[in-house]
This record gives structure tokens, C-alpha cells and sequence, in this order.
């Protein structure tokens, strides 16, 4: 255990899905590519994407309310800290954070900012919160995850990337807490394994290159990290949640550091909506909290690209039995959908310009 | 030169928190709720209401589709705007996102979900409120 004082822990979770879904095979028939091929490659049937009016905003603030559905004993106006994590904000400059304050009806007098380090974002925005709750800075604090992801039309990004996110009430350990946090490492490095460039409107990879010097070395230093440095192995945690950028890596992941498919199904969401961005880890660690029974040790591990991983090691407890049927479930997300086109898709998008 | 004009937002500002909400107004004296901000309350006259938040879930009253939609909205193609009458008594104008005319019916269970209602311009202010959605098991 790596804290010193108070345990942070979590009150309340939960996420938000947009409705909408495009198969992977509709993406391939129109790059002309062999759908069997694509989905066995990347291990996911179809992917969720934003309606006409939603957007990263959109995703925290539905997340947000959410999770505060499952924390009914924690005021809004308690809250101290909201903290965004993103790399889809539809402003450059200007919040998330203070929106989804305003729509939570947290006070004014609270921290608000948002967080950028690709697909760890979230991680991070959580890793704030709870570091203030326990100096005793805030009593409560909201830390999200939310993107609708982005890919340029035609990269293999595009099968990948999903929409969604989700949002954490954090507060210090007591007996309504839901689960508490028992460590937390991270590791970055100077990595150029993808990128945004300010003012272009989607992000370029280095292809191949983002698997193994990317996502498998920092996932991996990060979780052995914890792991030795705790005194734990795998099969001392009941579930293991890694970012998601596709069906494939997170199991790899999981098996190459010692656990078995059992402990990281669980927590997989990518197959059926794809990559949440800073979204993808902590949607996964909300659909293990919608299963798990109290007790049981659950490992998360971030990945952002540029590059870095963050790990946390967590246990249930009893409050969350009674707090999971408040607010609806990944998996209730997940089975709501509504299948669109290509066409359909790149309009949401708003990717056909000069219309 | 639309980019450089002086956005239209301070009336914005004011109803941000409100439509982000869903707040309406109580009245003290009788108990009925209302959408929006009263001083007065129009059904017994009293002056002492206060702010609340208007009940989240409702059932469709009546409902149009819109397909000959108003200019900045022409990209948005036909949508479905309609009368919700709330748990807690009050109706409000919105639209009902995430399903085809052909999924709703007068009566049908809507809850709200927080969306981008519109956008100044393409470089300026957006704009988000509640709009409602059918219920759905679970969500
Ligand atoms: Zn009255």
C-alpha cells in the first residue's frame, strides 16, 4: 500500500455508451477490405459512434450522472475537484470540466480542469482526484474518461474507434465506499508511438510500432511495477483491466504478464464498441464493478500514447451489492443499439465537408 | 468577419445551468411545479416559489416530426420534437433523440439525456441542454 493517511476509494460509478453502432464489415466494404480478416485481426465485431448531438461533453456529463446515481449519500455540492480527461474535447481551449460541474450542480468553489495524455487521460484526471482527497484537500472529487474517438476516414484506426467514457465518485474509504484503491504506479517514457498535431483533426501512429515498444513495454512496467513493489502476483487479483485498443491486445497483454483469459474478460468492452480513448480503461473497470462481489482485488492498467501507463491496484467491499442496480449497466448500454451505415456515420461526424 | 463579431452569449450564460439541470420553479403555497423561472405563480397567485429540479422521466404528450428543418439546421435532417408532460406534472417542448418516429407513440416513457442543442458558428459557443429519450430496460 502506497498511501500514507486516508484510503481513496471509489462511491459511485458509471458510464455512458452512445446508442448508435457501425459493424466492422460495413468499414470494410467500403475500403474494399476482407471483413473476416479485419475482425479476426483486431478481435472486434463493431464499434458505438456519437449521434448528431453528442460529443465528448455530451459523454462526461451523461457518465457523470451516472455515477452520482450510485453514490445517492454524496451531494453534488460536496464535490471539490472535476477533473476531465480527454484527447476528443470539441474546444481546444476551454474546459469540459466546468460544464460538467455546472450540470452535476457542483459549487463554484471547486477545482476544474481537464487532463491530456491520449488514451491515459482518465487515469490521470483520476490519480488528481484521489491524491486531493487524501491530503484532505476535497472531501469528494469527479474524475472522467470520455472521448469520441478519432481516426482519419480509411486508416485502420477507424474500425477501432469508439465513443463512450466514464466517471468516478472518489471520495476517502469508509463503509458506503464501493471499492478502494491499495496502490498506484505509473511509468512514462519519451515514446512517439501516435499523435495529434495541434490544428489537424486526426491523430497519426507509427502502425506496428504501437504495439510492442508502445502498449505491451509500458502496460507491462507499469503492472510489474505494482506488482513486486506490493508484494503481489497475478493470481492474487480476481480481475485484470487494460486499455483497450482492440479485442487482441488486452488479452496478449494479459496472458504475457501471467493471467489467465478468465481475469481480463470480464472487463473487455472493445470487441462490441470498440476504443474509448481515455475512456477505454475505466469503462472496463466500471463493467467489472457492475459484476464484482465484494472482496475481490481488481488490477487496472492505463496506456496513453506519447507514452505512459497507470496502474492501480483495488478491492471491493460490501456497499457495492446495494450500489449496483442504481444506474445502468455497461452491459445495458452495450445491448442498446442502433446499427448505421457508413453514409449515416461519416454525417454524424460531420466528416463529408462542403455540404 | 462572423468569427471576429461579439458572440451572442451572455443570455446563454444565464440559461446554461438551468437547461443543463432541468431546473423549473415550485410554487410554496399550492405545490405545482413549473418549467422555467415564475415570480408568480399562475395557478393561486402566490409570490413565494423556489427553485427545483424537475423530475428526469415523463411520457410523450404529443409529438410532430420535423423535416423541412430551419437553417442552421439543415444538415441535421428530420428530427422528432415534442410535448413531454414530466412525473412531477410539468410540460416542456423538447426533442426526443435516439429513435425513429416509428418507435414513439403518445405515451411512450422518455427520460432526459444531457446533448448539444446547437452552436453559434462553426467557431463559436455550443450550446448543450436536456433533451429526452425513450426508456429502455435498464437505461
Ligand atoms: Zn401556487
Amino acid at each position: 500500500m502506497n498511501f500514507k493517511g486516508d484510503i481513496p476509494a471509489i462511491y459511485g460509478w458509471g458510464s455512458y455508451i452512445p446508442v448508435y453502432r457501425i459493424k466492422l464489415d460495413e468499414i470494410a466494404r467500403v475500403w474494399g477490405e476482407e471483413p473476416a480478416r479485419v475482425k479476426s485481426g483486431l478481435q472486434v465485431e463493431e464499434i458505438s459512434v456519437k449521434g448528431r448531438d453528442e460529443d465528448q461533453v455530451v459523454i462526461a456529463v451523461n457518465a457523470a450522472w451516472t455515477a452520482l446515481k450510485r453514490a445517492p449519500e454524496v451531494s453534488p455540492k460536496d464535490i471539490g475537484a472535476v477533473y476531465v480527461g480527454s484527447e476528443s474535447k470539441p474546444y481546444a481551449v476551454k474546459p469540459t470540466a466546468t460544464i460538467v460541474a455546472a450540470a452535476v450542480g457542483a459549487p463554484v468553489t471547486i477545482r476544474a480542469a481537464d487532463y491530456e495524455f491520449a488514451c491515459k487521460a482518465g487515469t490521470e484526471a483520476l490519480i488528481s482526484v484521489m491524491a486531493q482527497v487524501v491530503s484532505g484537500m476535497i472531501r469528494y472529487g469527479l474524475a472522467i474518461g470520455a472521448d469520441t474517438s478519432q481516426s482519419w476516414p480509411g486508416d485502420v484506426l477507424e474500425y477501432t474507434a469508439g465513443a463512450g467514457g466514464s466517471a468516478y465518485i472518489i471520495g476517502s474509504k469508509s463503509s458506503t465506499s464501493v471499492a478502494y484503491f491499495e496502490s498506484q504506479y505509473s511509468v512514462a517514457t519519451d515514446t512517439p508511438d501516435f499523435w495529434r498535431r495541434d490544428e489537424v483533426k486526426y491523430p497519426r501512429h507509427m502502425g506496428r510500432f504501437t504495439g510492442e515498444p508502445a502498449y505491451f513495454k509500458h502496460i507491462m512496467l507499469a503492472a510489474n511495477e505494482l506488482m513486486s513493489r506490493e508484494g503481489l502476483k497475478p493470481s492474487d487479483f480476481d480481475y485484470f483491466v487494460p486499455h483497450q485498443p482492440n479485442g487482441t491486445f488486452p488479452v496478449r497483454v494479459a496472458l504475457r504478464l501471467g493471467f489467465k483469459p478468465e481475469q481480463v474478460k470480464p472487463g473487455l468492452i472493445s470487441p462490441w464498441v470498440g476504443n474509448f480513448y481515455s475512456g477505454s480503461s475505466l469503462t472496463g473497470l466500471s463493467r467489472v464493478l457492475d459484476k464484482a462481489k465484494p472482496g475481490q482485488r481488481i488490477l487496472l492498467v492505463s496506456f496513453g500514447s506519447g507514452a505512459g501507463a497507470d496502474a492501480f491496484s483495488l478491492v471491493t467491499q460490501e456497499a457495492i451489492e446495494g450500489k449496483k442496480g442504481l444506474a445502468p449497466t455497461v452491459d445495458d448500454y452495450i445491448s442498446r443499439k442502433k446499427y448505421v451505415d457508413y453514409s449515416t456515420y461519416l454525417k454524424f461526424w460531420d466528416k463529408i465537408y462542403g455540404v | 468577419m462572423s468569427d471576429m463579431s461579439v458572440p451572442k452569449t451572455p443570455r446563454i450564460w444565464q440559461l446554461a445551468e438551468r437547461r443543463y439541470r432541468l431546473i423549473g420553479s415550485k410554487c410554496l403555497k399550492c405545490g405545482r411545479v413549473f418549467v422555467g423561472s415564475r415570480k408568480v405563480c399562475p395557478q393561486c397567485g402566490s409570490r413565494e416559489l423556489e427553485d427545483v429540479e424537475l423530475s428526469r422521466k415523463g411520457k410523450i404528450y404529443s409529438y410532430t416530426v420535423i423535416r423541412a428543418s430551419p437553417m442552421e439546421r439543415e444538415k441535421y435532417g428530420p428530427y422528432i420534437m415534442a410535448i413531454v408532460e414530466l412525473d412531477d406534472g410539468c410540460k416542456l417542448t423538447t426533442e426526443i433523440v435516439d429513435c425513429s418516429p416509428e418507435e414513439i407513440d403518445i405515451g411512450t416513457e422518455v427520460e432526459a439525456t444531457f446533448r448539444k442543442i446547437g452552436e453559434e458558428s462553426k467557431s463559436g459557443v455550443i450550446y448543450y441542454a436536456c433533451k429526452f429519450r425513450p426508456v429502455a430496460k435498464g437505461v
